[in-house]
């Protein structure tokens, strides 16, 4: 039988042992927060706990909060409940929570992937006796390349604009996706200019970890400095006034999505590159053989389809709804 | 088979025709004339058979992906594309592009061969080149295995690109790839650059298509240069008289001369070196049926008399397009429409008939005419310029067409199913339901339409976002929905049908609008449905 360490409540996802909630969705007194990401950490919570390197952008997001850091694998206890934060390597400053009460140990793995992407710190493996796990790509249609191929072909599209005198875009995440592409991008080949809500999360993580330079796109901006250089903005910008003044200009996203050919043309979007901050399916696979777990908990994406895959292999395997993945393909924060 | 792909590839790297058409053109330039036949096939919808099983080529995958099928057939509900789903899942291998050598014809000689094979010896194929290729040619190689290669390239884009690497006119490349020819048979010289007279004998002529009226009338300037005729839903078709054989051509490309034995009956009277252009329409007891009859017609191999007895049918003339064995196209629409006259006069068979041709006087006409329309089965009008050419596609400016505004009804939304291409991953496929009074007084929702189409994007994303909270059972790609939405239905005509639930059929229904504001209690009823029988 499952010791329930932690329920999913109407409020969030709730240790009674400790009275504290991960992740909450509704305001609650003490929460710790995964990652920065606005569905993770939402506002009106009386007390913070996260990461060292999310408690700046947190902050940036949220304004003045009670909030408070922790490093890699401090362990904290609440009445008699010892929790530690592990790399997620999802974004920069994402954890997975470890839950260890009586020799019981729960993981809560919050968003993540196993890949070292250069800037997050990169995951690290828990064992535990119960995974709670995302699966937002659950099906074994996908599969990532290894980031230096994916980077490689964003250098080649943003070549081809700069050759044809056109200013390349890149819609992505303006929390982790962008810093990805800023630390890993070629820069050999010209500037990357960055939306405002890109380069305002850019200040934040620069008082603390390297970026290599970036240029905010103002009112000052002329489109014609823009030709030939690269563009970072968020997903939902396309299609607006503020981007139509960059013509001549092709557009692109960076997102596990593009895997499909239907999501890149629904979006009318030139060009797709497959680039996520979450794990794939062989990834996934791996990672809960890898835990130890006996009992695995999904949530977040194709939850059905990927629990009664791992039930048929031997996992007790479960589902919890969370408002995560309401949205499912609305959210672009892969 | 790499150039080919590779093709493919930056096709659908873009959404800029002038780029898809480069693409094109780099392809047509360098490939081999065989691969070029092969290539003009593919992008006008002649594939090869399909040498194998769906239900085989998802078993295969499946094994060769280490993955139970269920798992499989949910993914591929999720991706919505056969080939797609196999080229993502089968395990990428490390020897990469194996196949690199073989072309696209010798590919799909070896696909066509495939039937002959075991199940054995087909798996043993798939899984080698599978292994063997790199994602997109894959992709490709499935999509020749499963057919229906609708990826990114329209017949035109392909037409204009052919026009620019051969210096030939896009209008002649056009005729010149329409009709009955066998990939595997004929040599690209033959088809396009310089085609043998015989071989032309079977060819129709691609049809000129209007265009929805978007303007007002009287924009169109001194109404005496046109006319109106009623628009007649049927099957747009060519009949074609030369050597003494008759041909029934659909717009689609398909030849159905042996549907409609009737009308090729007919077409025997008359004269060598003929092509019509016209409408065939079910027509019982001097009247002019629905779009329902025809179907009884239609994907029958062999019609016999009896079906011929009960499902007559006529050829409703609109135009004339080739006279005493010379192509008039370029003649004016009233002097073509002369000719026709006294042809249709001449020939004097039952199952011909002539378009019916109005003089305009003033633009009030047209519209009292449109009003009456639907009284008459006719779907709306077509408005047409005296002096106009018959132009190849559709084309703006000397044919519009003004259709008779569709019958509505509001429906509950009732079963969801995943979309396909573009849509993939979202539920856009919806079922609608009407209500319909049980013995016990209890209502209950009864299917009446399918539809997707009508919803914005920013709409369809919300209603996907409802079905999957609101889900109550699962059927495969399918779900039924918890009955809450309203949504108003338009049709372009109803007719009776013991093959529907409902015991209606309804002509193209798609979605008009979300009726956020109504409850499934003010949705309407079959009685509804049937009172939009007689309007």
């Amino acid at each position: 039988m499952r010791v329930s360490l932690l329920e999913f409540n109407i409020n969030g996802i709730y240790c009674p042992q400790a009275d504290t909630y991960i992740d909450a969705w509704r305001p609650v007194d003490r929460v710790i927060i995964s990652h920065g990401h606005a569905d993770h950490s939402k506002y009106g919570h009386k007390k913070y706990l996260t990461h060292h390197f999310n408690v700046p952008i947190v902050k940036h997001r949220l304004g003045k909060v009670n909030i408070e850091g922790k490093s890699w694998g401090e362990r904290f206890t609440i009445n008699g409940v010892h929790f530690s934060l592990h790399p997620a390597g999802h974004v920069i400053g994402s954890s997975q929570v470890k839950i260890e009460y009586k020799g019981e140990v729960w993981v809560y793995s919050g968003d993540y992937k196993r890949e070292n992407d250069g800037i997050s710190t990169p995951f690290e493996l828990v064992k535990c006796h119960t995974f709670i796990t995302e699966c937002t790509f659950g099906i074994p249609a996908f599969s990532w390349k290894n980031q230096n191929e994916v980077m490689e072909e964003i250098n080649q599209f943003w070549n081809e604009c700069k050759l044809l005198n056109q200013t390349a875009i890149v819609f992505a995440y303006s929390l982790g996706k962008a810093q990805r592409l800023i630390a890993n991008l070629n820069l050999d080949i010209g500037k990357i200019y960055t939306h405002a809500a890109v380069e305002n999360l850019n200040e934040v993580i620069r008082t603390y970890k390297n970026l290599p330079e970036t240029y905010k796109i103002t009112r000052e901006t002329k489109k014609e400095e823009l030709l030939g250089n690269l563009v970072i903005a968020p997903p939902s910008t396309h299609g607006s006034s503020w981007l139509k003044k960059m013509v001549p200009y092709v557009t692109s996203s960076a997102s596990g999505w593009m895997t499909f050919r239907g999501a890149r043309r629904r979006r009318a979007i030139d060009r797709g590159f497959v680039l996520s901050d979450h794990v794939d399916w062989k990834d996934l696979v791996k990672t809960i053989r890898e835990t130890e777990a006996e009992n695995i908990v999904c949530t977040h994406g194709y939850k059905e389809i990927f629990s009664k895959y791992l039930n048929e292999i031997g996992y007790n395997a479960f589902i919890e709804n969370t408002p995560f993945e309401e949205n499912e393909l609305l959210v672009e924060n892969d | 088979m790499i150039d080919f792909a590779s093709l493919i590839e930056q096709t659908d790297k873009t959404t800029k025709t002038n780029q898809k058409v480069k693409a094109l053109d780099d392809f047509f330039k360098h490939a081999s004339d065989k691969d070029k036949v092969w290539a003009i096939a593919l992008f006008s919808s002649r594939r090869p058979k399909r040498a194998i099983k769906t239900s085989s080529l998802r078993g295969f995958a499946a094994e060769l992906a280490n993955i139970p099928l269920w798992l499989f057939e949910e993914s591929y509900h999720i991706v919505g594309d056969l080939a797609e789903t196999i080229a993502l899942i089968v395990p990428e291998t490390h020897h990469k592009n194996l196949s690199l050598k073989l072309t696209l014809s010798d590919i799909i000689e070896e696909i066509i061969d495939l039937k002959n094979l075991s199940e054995q010896d087909q798996k043993k194929y798939l899984f080698d080149r599978w292994s063997s290729l790199n994602y997109y040619s894959r992709f490709v190689f499935n999509k020749l295995i499963t057919g229906g290669f609708r990826i990114g390239v329209s017949q035109r884009l392909m037409t204009k690109s052919l026009a620019n690497v051969t210096g030939i006119d896009k209008d002649i490349i056009a005729y010149q790839i329409m009709g009955d020819w066998k990939p595997s048979e004929i040599s690209f010289k033959d088809l396009i650059l310089s085609p043998k007279k015989e071989s032309l004998i079977y060819k129709p002529y691609p049809f000129y298509l209007a265009h929805a009226i978007d303007v007002k009338l009287e924009n169109l300037g001194d109404c005496s240069h046109w006319i109106y005729e009623n628009k007649w839903d049927g099957i747009r078709a060519q009949l074609i008289k030369r050597s003494n054989e008759v041909m029934l051509w659909s717009r689609g490309g398909e030849l159905i001369s042996s549907q409609f034995p009737e009308i090729i009956e007919m077409g025997n009277m008359i004269e060598n070196g003929t092509v019509i252009d016209g409408e065939i329409l079910p027509f019982n007891n001097g009247n002019i049926g629905s779009f329902n009859d025809l179907q009884k017609r239609l994907g029958r191999k062999n019609v016999t008399k009896k079906t011929v007895n009960n499902n007559p049918t006529i050829l409703k003339a609109y135009d004339l397009l080739e006279h005493n064995h010379s192509d008039i196209r370029i003649k004016s629409y009233a002097n073509r429409r002369e000719a026709l006259n006294k042809l249709v006069l001449d020939v004097n068979h039952p199952n011909l008939d002539i378009s019916d041709f109005h003089e305009i006087k003033n633009w009030e006409d047209v519209v009292t005419a449109h009003s009456l329309a639907r009284s008459k089965n006719s779907e709306g009008l077509m408005i047409k310029n005296k002096n106009a050419v018959y132009k190849v596609g559709r084309k703006k400016g000397d044919w519009w067409k003004w259709k008779v505004d569709p019958l509505t009804i509001d429906a509950v939304l009732t079963y969801a199913m995943r979309g396909h291409g573009r849509r993939a991953n979202l539920f856009t496929d919806y079922t609608f339901g009407l209500w319909r009074i049980k013995n016990d007084e209890k209502k209950e929702l009864v299917t009446f339409a399918k539809a997707y189409s009508g919803l914005t994007d920013k709409e369809f994303k919300k209603v996907d976002a409802f079905i999957k909270k609101n889900t109550l059972e699962r059927f495969g790609p399918v779900r039924s929905v918890q009955p809450q939405l309203v949504f108003e239905i338009a049709f372009e005509g109803i007719a009776p049908s013991s093959r529907h639930k409902s015991g209606f059929a309804v002509r193209f229904p798609r979605i008009l609008r979300w009726r956020i504001d109504k409850s499934i209690n003010e949705a309407n009823s079959i009685n509804d449905l049937e009172n939009l029988l007689h309007v």
